[in-house]
């Protein structure tokens, strides 16, 4: 995926005009100064294959420390980053940097560059017959910052924060911790690679919003928009209202460490809670940014390899708008335990209940689509089903969660762990495969190989439940989150996760094995390499497709490209 | 508890609906307990923990003659009991519940919810199955163009919205139940986070501070107590009435909270939160610190005993300046300020006994 073969592929339409006079900048040109959204959109996939490594290789120090009781390897950890793994305090906040480390490069640096950055850069403009995106310089502007923001947080990891080396807050960043409870700037480099990364993610928003709202092509109307094209315009108006309020809270976390003010500290008349209600206002619709356009592309799949329109259209469309919309206003699901007053409570836990009844219309509306339907179980739809069924496990578990009087003693436990894991890492993770093997040899011109695919399936599929259903019974059983270490009872179910990590990791192995065979010896893609079930735009361009595409606009007319 | 108990209860929870409790912001009264925090165990609690190996001998002794009351009280740590009060090996349910507010939400979970989300996602399963059994290009060579079903759109999003409203009424019934406010003069205990160690106020009985810190694990096995969530100093209340359970951080946010109690309350500077707690039956039930707290957030755990009345006030004269009875001084709750504490009086109050 690394480079984009010159213009070898097939002139497979006659739309897709004379490029063989593609003028492609030079090397440095096209790669750092990028303004082409398929070039922007591969760094970003690069990058969040990059980032993801890192993220997931953190995940495995904590598996394999979680895999006994008692403390093994966080002492090596903390010589590492330039500690001193004598003093126990600083071992065990060693323990803190690796959570906070895990969430914010999975959420930030990982899930939203592949998923947004990566797929969406590649394929809104594509998808709704544009040449590219509404402000390209701004889309590499995007790119960067993100790019910055990552190095911002790897450098935060090597800096004294508080008790220890790093920041230690958890990806949460609550105050008092994150400000009388950490001194330092490790604290303020990881506040300051969520402004930058944000501030990309805005950008970024500000340009798929234009796009999608002016640049379609004649004849796509919003209703015969991709529902990956739909999940992607929902997403960017979530970003845009729930970042800024992001950048707020963490601006105030910076003043109140810096400049003496008191949002968040009581004895200047702040309060703490405060800082939680802001930030997850932001958060909530924060995870549906993660996982809205997986929605999209599961989609996508869904449809092209049973050979079957979506179905309920229009009901798919609004039911993400409507998650998108309810996910403002369930933010304090987050906070039971802080002290919320009984009536808040039962507004939150009523609330969040709502957000299940959408997301049954699409998990049925998928299954709606499959039947009646010629399925093709192909990488793609076979990563697509393992998707509905795992999403619909931490869906339901949601449900248990969102009641405030059970979440009394959930909270803070590992079943939240098992839930948003269930919902992100084996959601929004697994679509992020689908959709990767779905639309890998349009991006590179070279087919990957099934074989591999399915075996990384199922291998992964072991591994993930092997990881986290265990942590259900955690939950329940009351370990709490975020601990190095725990009583002898919890062992049993540890060591299961840290054996379903090692299996895991097995199928992570196997996709880079695919990536390299592709590119070695893999087949070289036609334009639609999936066939008659495959009808969106991308598919009547060359695989890969030319460095300026639909430079005459395409039209859609009544039924041919919709949906 | 019988189901008529817990009608009643439940009922008694509606009423109670619009007092809310949970927040009690007092600016004053966090900067004094921030000044007020003792320093002594921050450093070396570990350390700390294992010079006071017989707290309550100790205890007893350095109590100053300022008693009030005569006899010096008694206390022996009681053994807690395998499996009660603690997570088990293997387990993968609950732990057993101990209190009122436990059984219920126990019983939302176990009775309401288990068998619903098991049934969505097992239907959901089978219905993946069977589209992968009948539809596939083998069996089902040409795909229909079927896109549309107003009917069974509408069923699909009008049969989750009742099976919603089936959760939710006993949800919210819980929730009312949870927050029945503490009766006049029931025992209160404010809880304090600190950095990274427990302390446990006792207003109502001279407002002496007990501080607990985790065992080692040596040292935990040793007392025949499981690793990793004993503690030196116990905080110790009466069995069968209601508590109420104040807590506060001292530095940053911390989490009291104990799974077999179903407690779960965070402990966050500059505001008190309150909750009743009613234990049912003597023991000792272990819980851990649930909100992330700094380095050693997985090391100060939370273990409460429970006791008989008159056991629990001979306790309390175990404590430096500790006192039972009515008209014991509030000394540092002036927020709560309660009634005197009329043992008598809390007890026939205690819902649901």
């Amino acid at each position: 995926m690394a480079t984009i073969p010159a213009n070898e592929g097939f002139d497979a339409h006659d739309h897709a005009h004379d490029h063989d006079h593609d003028h492609k900048p030079s090397f440095f040109a096209r790669w750092f100064m990028s303004t082409n959204h398929k070039d922007i959109g591969t760094l970003y996939l690069i990058f969040a294959i990059f980032a993801g490594i890192i993220g997931g290789a953190v995940s495995g120090i904590m598996r394999a420390e979680l895999a006994e009781p008692g403390i093994q390897y966080l002492g090596w950890w903390t010589n590492f980053v330039g500690g001193n793994a004598t003093d126990f305090n600083q071992t065990l906040h060693m323990w803190n940097v690796l959570i906070t480390a895990h969430g914010l490069i999975m959420v930030f640096f990982m899930v939203m560059p592949a998923i947004i950055g990566g797929f969406g850069n590649w394929f809104v403009p594509i998808m709704i017959g544009a040449p590219d995106m509404a402000f390209p310089r701004m889309n590499n502007v995007s790119f960067w910052l993100t790019f910055v923001g990552f190095c911002s947080l790897m450098m935060s990891a090597f800096m004294p924060g508080g008790t220890g080396i790093g920041a230690g807050t958890g990806w949460t960043v609550y105050a008092p911790l994150s400000t009388s409870g950490s001194v330092g700037p490790a604290v303020d480099f990881a506040i300051f690679s969520l402004h930058l990364s944000g501030a990309g993610s805005i950008l970024g928003a500000i340009n798929f919003i234009t796009t999608i709202f002016n640049m379609r092509a004649p004849g796509m109307t919003l209703h015969k928009m991709p529902l990956f094209v739909w999940s992607v315009l929902v997403t960017a108006f979530l970003l845009l209202l729930a970042l800024p309020v992001l950048a707020a809270a963490i601006t105030m976390l910076l003043t109140d460490r810096n400049f003496g003010t008191t949002f968040f500290d009581p004895a200047g008349g702040g309060d703490p809670v405060l800082y939680q209600h802001l930030f997850w206002f932001f958060g909530h619709p924060e995870v549906y940014i993660m996982i809205l356009p997986g929605f999209g592309i599961i989609s996508q799949i869904i449809s092209t390899f049973s050979k079957k329109p979506v179905f309920g259209y229009l009901g798919m469309a609004y039911a993400m708008v409507a998650i998108g919309v309810v996910g403002f206003i369930v933010w304090a699901h987050h906070m039971y335990t802080t002290g919320l007053d009984v009536n808040t409570k039962m507004y939150f836990t009523a609330a969040t209940m709502v957000i299940a009844v959408p997301t049954g219309i699409k998990i049925f509306s998928w299954i709606a689509t499959m039947w009646g339907g010629s399925i093709e179980f192909k990488s793609p739809m076979v990563w697509a089903i393992g998707f509905i069924f795992l999403f619909t496990v931490g869906g339901v578990t949601g449900v248990v969660l969102a009641n405030g009087g059970v979440d009394d003693n959930l909270h803070d436990t590992y079943y939240v762990v098992a839930h948003f894991h269930y919902v992100l890492s084996l959601g929004a993770v697994t679509s992020l495969f689908a959709g990767f093997y779905y639309w890998f040899p349009k991006m590179s011109g070279r087919m990957h190989s099934e074989f591999l695919s399915h075996l990384q399936f199922w291998i992964f599929f072991v591994g993930v439940n092997l990881i986290f259903f265990p942590m259900h019974f955690l939950g329940v059983q009351g370990m709490p989150r975020r601990y190095p270490d725990y009583a002898m009872a919890y062992s049993y179910w540890n060591k299961i996760a840290s054996i379903g990590y090692v299996i895991m990791a097995v199928s992570i192995v196997i996709f880079f094995i695919n990536i390299l065979y592709a590119f070695l010896a893999g087949k070289k893609a036609e334009a639609n390499y999936w066939g008659e079930g495959a009808t969106t735009l991308e598919w009547t361009l060359s695989s890969p497709p030319p460095f300026h595409q639909f430079e005459t606009l395409p039209v859609i007319d009544d039924a041919a490209h919709a949906h | 508890m019988s189901l008529a108990d817990t009608a009643r209860s439940m009922g008694k929870a509606f009423r109670s609906y619009g007092r809310t409790l949970g927040i009690a912001a007092a600016l004053t009264f966090g900067t004094q307990a921030l000044a007020a925090a003792p320093a002594a165990p921050v450093d070396a609690p570990v350390v700390a923990a294992s010079e006071s190996a017989a707290p309550a001998a100790a205890a007893a002794e350095a109590a100053p003659a300022t008693a009030t009351v005569a006899d010096k009280g008694s206390y022996t740590p009681m053994a807690p009991t395998p499996g009660k009060g603690q997570p088990v090996d293997k387990g993968w349910t609950f732990q057993d519940q101990y209190s009122p507010v436990g059984e219920q939400g126990l019983w939302m979970h176990d009775v309401i919810l288990m068998p619903i989300i098991v049934a969505i996602s097992i239907f959901v399963l089978i219905l993946l199955v069977v589209v992968a059994a009948r539809f596939n290009k083998r069996a089902n060579p040409v795909a229909s163009k079927t896109s549309h079903n107003t009917l069974i759109e509408v069923v699909w999003t009008l049969v989750p919205v009742l099976i919603l409203v089936v959760i939710a009424v006993p949800s919210i019934r819980l929730l009312a139940q949870q927050y029945e406010p503490a009766p006049k003069g029931a025992v209160t205990v404010k809880v304090t986070g600190y950095q990274w160690y427990w302390g446990y106020t006792y207003p109502d009985n001279g407002g002496f501070e007990v501080i607990s810190n985790m065992l080692t694990e040596e040292e935990a096995l040793k007392k025949g107590e499981p690793g990793h969530l004993a503690v030196d100093n116990r905080m110790v209340v009466p069995v069968g009435e209601p508590i109420r359970i104040q807590t506060i951080g001292s530095d940053v946010i911390h989490a009291f909270a104990v799974p077999s109690l179903w407690f779960k309350l965070d402990a966050v500077p500059g505001r008190i939160n309150e909750k009743v707690l009613f234990i049912k039956e003597p023991g000792v039930y272990y819980g851990q610190c649930s909100e992330l707290c700094g380095a050693r957030h997985g090391y100060m755990p939370i273990a409460v005993e429970a006791l008989p009345r008159d056991k629990f006030e001979a306790w309390v004269k175990t404590q430096p300046g500790g006192t039972v009875g009515p008209a014991a001084p509030a000394v540092v709750t002036p927020a709560a300020a309660p009634a005197a504490a009329a043992p008598e009086a809390a007890a026939s109050e205690a819902p649901a006994a």
